[in-house]
């Protein structure tokens, strides 16, 4: 067995069983260690097919690697370094162990050179996941894991169905670009979109993060959207449906961010909104768009868990998660304000930040290829994001209106997660070269050009004018005088105001009267199964017993006499 | 020696039994009676060496040969079959006299070897003798040891548990007995190859479909397969502890192997499969034991019962992988048998070391067992995880063969329901996994220490096993799928 025989993210799920075990003093020194060793692992592997297995009649093959999974496999390694720095307050140990399971399991996935151990990881990862948001203790955590664990493990299946009529089909597990025509490719790509919050199951991510502790948040936002951004780039690039998916899920991100009053709940329409860019592009599928998307995954995944950070220490140290509760925490949280904003810049894709060379690429391919509507939604929608993330969750959270709390900046160690991550957004928006050599295609692409810089300074000035003018929407005491066209000004805000009502009671009143009808069923259920003298379980006297064996052997001798 | 294998299997702990009485003090007793299983295990371990490379071994009782005389018969099937009774039997001894004595009274713990041995022998007879009417003796045999087991359990209402068992039990083995004197009574034989051979000639007949019938019906009755599962899941939750563990894992596979035996090398492919519509019907009772046991399993309160409604729903699994009466099908409920044993083996012994520290086994008191007994807890993780069927478990190894078979019949509604059944394991065991690790301990509530070590081997001894063999499939795979093979070549 040679260093190349082990799977990086085996370093990871092997640790997660070591770190209970050792003391407080070691245990931080493996925290940090190990995601480190898994970093080096990830590139001293040369390219190639490494580690396989002999299992159910198929050889598996652990580890593939080429730049796509090893660019993965660096950002998800970053971020469970950053996280777990950020998390080293975090007492709980059973989250930690959980978190470095689930990453281990996501550049697991990312390795995977085979349906079959593509799936081992991508189940280990739900699991993984789960107790991740079990941790963060009460009932109401119990509650959501279960609904959380139910979808993925339904997403599970659908893909394992895919996956089993894919081999039947074709004969061969490997994981190869597929097109979704056939029965198998079709349930794979399901089983794919469901860990990509895509709709009509989008609701997972948005019910389930923000209930994860002020740490686990954090990771959470990094691994299963985007493994599943990852296996939809390898396994279904160009394919049309998903340009529809991506289009739908970044304006369902952006509406829902925009009404929710819950810092990290925005956050994660938010990133249910970004995963939507990714899906677009990998739908548009050039070489161009596949090379944005795998940018533009590196790069979220940074300030995404830069803003979950920052939102993490707001958390902590004040314990309160709703806008309104908060503001003014500028003065006494200046370097989590000023990462927040470092964050909000680069989800909004400024100039200088890392979302500038990664989201451009994504609609520059709409551009090329004359997707001249989605290239107009694209943009439409990079105002949105800096509209709901880039402007309202640091304006509402450290501006606005003085909340009155005086928190200091968190400890240290979360202090230094910030300024690492924030550091590496501005590093790759200042010298995007060292991403772009790590895509999988060759890069063309130039992010400074005068057209681009004007083009998103212009769209994000105006954006910016928008959230000022729709702030009494968002927060009516607020009253913001503009130089602009009054009656305009309240035209337009009415306008959008109505409009968002009725998506907004629409949509509400379908999940009220599908969940009221669930619910009404399964406490039927519930109400007739307590205890041991109910409907289903309750104990039979031998008599009715002997009625049910009477019964069917009626049943089938009256069959075997008429067959 | 090596000729005479076969019926060692049987004598070894049928003489063994008896001879408990001898020794009486339960240390002692208990020790013979983990060497004399160890012995029946080794055994097994070599027939099925010599099956897997020399073929069927034929061993005639007493020098009087076949159809005269008895005759043991091991093939692939049995002999598989054999090895899962005697390694789980082994396996749970091991933790037998930690565990009884705090449940059973000390001057019933010899006794508790004696029917505990008898059993056993009971069900090797079942699975390795050739004879038909040989099968109706072992089934008494290890069913009469098994009601007096169940009714040594503390909670009083065992006695009522074994009763019913012992009724509907009694039923079942009439049944199969009426089907047995009936195929006698047309074809003056009692030898099962013999009786292959000469049941065509007159398989047109109503005796023998009333036979069919009758000797399926008791087998369902045996298989608890829904909806003649009512005895189960109390005699399972009554009973002494280690008893469940050793039932559960062991006591459905021997119906299921007399059905697989009957159906496939005694009555054929042919008739067994014309003369009912077998596989509708079992495909519908098998999704319906699914569906309805594991969501009775739900609302338990107490687990020995979640455990006992989700070995029903397991049985399902079997069942439907029968009634897809492809090889592939057949395969996948032999491997489910396999792993079946190892996942509840796994669970029902953590549950011992549970009922050790604990005292019960009400979910409500397991609050906070997860820091108290960590081990243990770990154990019934491991195992619920396999029963949902997570990667690298067998559980998964089982729903992969089962989805498997079920898209190559071209039945994709079935593969998509399967998994669907999958999901409400995880509900329940997900709430065991909850009160264990998430829930503070009951206030003023004495904390209790980790399991003994003679408890926590086997435990993990199964529990590892539901790994090893979730991930190296060779072993199991390779049996299933020959054994399968042969069943249908020979009908064929």
């Amino acid at each position: 067995m040679t260093m190349s025989d082990l799977p990086p993210g085996l370093v990871l799920i092997i640790g997660a069983f070591i770190l209970p075990i050792v003391g407080q003093r070691l245990r931080p020194i493996l925290t940090l260690g190990l995601p480190l060793l898994t970093l080096y692992l990830v590139w001293s592997l040369p390219n190639g097919t490494f580690s396989t297995v002999p299992m159910l009649d198929y050889n598996l093959a652990f580890i593939q690697s080429d730049s796509l999974s090893r660019l993965f496999a660096t950002v998800f390694s970053i971020m469970t370094f950053g996280g777990s720095l950020f998390a080293l307050k975090q007492k709980r140990v059973l989250e930690l162990a959980s978190v470095f399971v689930y990453a281990g399991s996501a550049i697991g996935v990312v390795f995977a050179g085979d349906l079959i151990s593509l799936f081992i990881f991508w189940e280990i990862m739900a699991v993984a996941s789960t107790l991740v948001v079990l941790s963060a203790g009460g009932k109401r955590s119990y509650q959501i894991s279960m609904r959380y664990f139910l979808i993925h493990v339904f997403g599970g299946t659908l893909l394992l169905i895919g996956i089993l009529s894919h081999i039947v089909d074709t004969g061969s597990t490997a994981f190869t670009a597929m097109a979704p025509n056939t029965f198998g490719t079709i349930f794979i790509l399901m089983g794919f979109l469901i860990n990509a919050a895509a709709p009509p199951l989008s609701a997972w991510l948005s019910d389930a993060y923000p209930e994860a502790s002020f740490s686990g948040a954090v990771f959470l936002s990094a691994f299963t959207t985007k493994a599943a951004v990852y296996v939809l780039l390898r396994g279904f690039p160009g394919s049309e449906v998903l340009i529809f998916i991506g289009v739908f899920m970044i304006f369902y991100g952006i509406i829902y961010a925009l009404l929710e009053n819950d810092m990290r709940r925005i956050l994660a329409y938010s990133i249910v909104n970004q995963v939507g860019f990714m899906v677009t592009g990998v739908g548009i599928g050039t070489e161009m768009a596949l090379n944005g998307v795998a940018a533009h995954a590196f790069t979220h995944i940074i300030y995404k868990g830069l803003l979950l950070m920052s939102a993490g220490s707001v958390l902590y140290m004040t314990g309160r998660r709703k806008c309104t509760d908060l503001g003014g925490l500028f003065q006494s949280m200046p370097l989590t304000a000023i990462c927040s904003i470092i964050g909000a810049l680069s989800i909004s894709s400024f100039p200088l930040t890392s979302g500038f060379i990664s989201k451009s690429m994504i609609s520059q391919a709409a551009a090329d290829e004359s997707l001249t509507l989605v290239w107009f939604m694209l943009m439409a929608a990079s105002a949105g994001v800096f509209l709901h993330a880039g402007i309202k969750f640091p304006w509402f959270v450290f501006f606005q209106k003085d909340s009155g709390l005086r928190p200091s900046d968190p400890p240290w160690s979360m202090r230094l997660a910030m300024i690492l991550f924030a550091s590496i957004c501005i590093g790759l928006g200042v010298w995007p070269e060292y991403l772009y050599a790590m895509l999988p295609y060759e890069v063309t692409y130039v992010p400074y050009t005068v057209t681009h810089v004007v083009q998103m300074l212009q769209l994000l000035l105006f954006s910016g004018f928008a959230f000022f003018i729709m702030l009494p929407l968002m927060k009516r005491t607020l009253t913001i005088t503009l130089d602009f066209d009054w009656t305009y000004r309240r035209f337009f805000a009415l306008l959008l105001r109505r409009m968002f009502t009725i998506i907004w009671k629409i949509d509400g009143a379908l999940r009220q009267a599908f969940l009221s009808k669930l619910d009404s069923g399964l406490s039927y259920l519930a109400r007739r199964n307590v205890g041991a003298s109910s409907l289903l379980s309750r104990d039979h006297p031998a008599g009715s017993m002997v009625i049910w064996v009477t019964v069917l052997l009626a049943i089938y001798l009256l069959m075997s006499f008429i067959g | 020696m090596l000729v005479h294998l076969p019926i060692l299997q049987v004598i070894v702990p049928l003489i063994a039994a008896p001879a408990c009485l001898i020794l009486r003090r339960p240390k002692l007793v208990w020790l013979f009676a983990l060497f004399a299983s160890s012995l029946a295990f080794i055994i097994s371990i070599l027939l099925l060496q010599q099956v897997m490379t020399a073929g069927t071994i034929s061993y005639e009782l007493g020098g009087w040969s076949p159809p005269w005389g008895i005759e043991y018969r091991i093939d692939k099937l049995n002999a598989f079959i054999a090895l899962i009774i005697s390694g789980i039997s082994t396996v749970v001894l091991l933790a037998a006299q930690t565990s009884i004595e705090k449940e059973i009274p000390k001057d019933k713990q010899p006794l508790f070897y004696i029917l505990y041995l008898l059993s056993l022998s009971g069900m090797l007879g079942i699975v390795t003798t050739g004879d038909a009417f040989n099968v109706f003796v072992f089934l008494e045999i290890s069913s009469l040891s098994a009601y007096s087991l169940i009714a040594l359990g503390k909670d009083r209402r065992a006695l009522w548990a074994s009763f019913q068992y012992l009724i509907m039990g009694t039923i079942g083995a009439t049944f199969i007995l009426i089907g047995i004197g009936l195929m006698y009574q047309m074809t003056g034989t009692l030898n099962m190859a013999d009786l292959a051979v000469r049941l065509p000639e007159v398989a047109e007949t109503r005796t023998i479909t009333t036979a069919y019938v009758f000797f399926i019906v008791g087998v369902c009755l045996k298989l608890a397969l829904f909806p003649l599962h009512f005895w189960l899941p109390n005699a399972y939750a009554y009973a002494p502890s280690i008893v469940t563990a050793f039932f559960a894992a062991t006591s459905t596979k021997v119906a299921a192997y007399l059905l697989i035996r009957f159906t496939f090398s005694i009555f054929g492919i042919s008739f067994s499969f014309t003369t009912l519509p077998i596989e509708t019907m079992f495909l519908v009772m098998g999704l319906l034991g699914i569906f309805i046991a594991s969501t009775v399993a739900i609302y338990q309160d107490n687990i020995k019962h979640v455990f006992a409604y989700s070995s029903v729903a397991q049985v399902g699994y079997m069942i439907v992988g029968f009634s897809l009466s492809t090889p592939a099908g057949l395969t996948a409920m032999l491997l489910h048998m396999f792993n079946h044993a190892l996942m509840k083996g796994a669970l029902f012994m953590a549950l011992v070391a549970i009922m050790y520290r604990v005292g019960s086994s009400k979910i409500n008191d397991l609050q906070g067992l997860g820091r108290q007994m960590p081990l243990t807890v770990a154990a019934i993780v491991v195992g619920g995880l396999s029963l949902i069927g997570v990667p690298l478990t067998v559980g998964f190894v089982s729903k992969w063969y089962l989805v498997v078979a079920a898209i190559e019949k071209g039945w994709w509604w079935l593969a998509g329901l399967v998994l669907l059944g999958s999901l409400l394991a995880v509900i329940y065991v997900w709430r065991i996994v909850e009160t264990a690790y998430f829930k503070a301990p009951i206030l003023g509530q004495q904390p209790v220490k980790e399991a003994p070590m003679a408890i926590l081997v086997p435990v993990w001894l199964l529990v590892s096993a539901n790994v090893y063999f979730g991930i190296d499939t060779r072993f199991s795979v390779e049996i299933a799928a020959s054994a399968a093979k042969s069943l249908f070549g020979v009908a064929q």
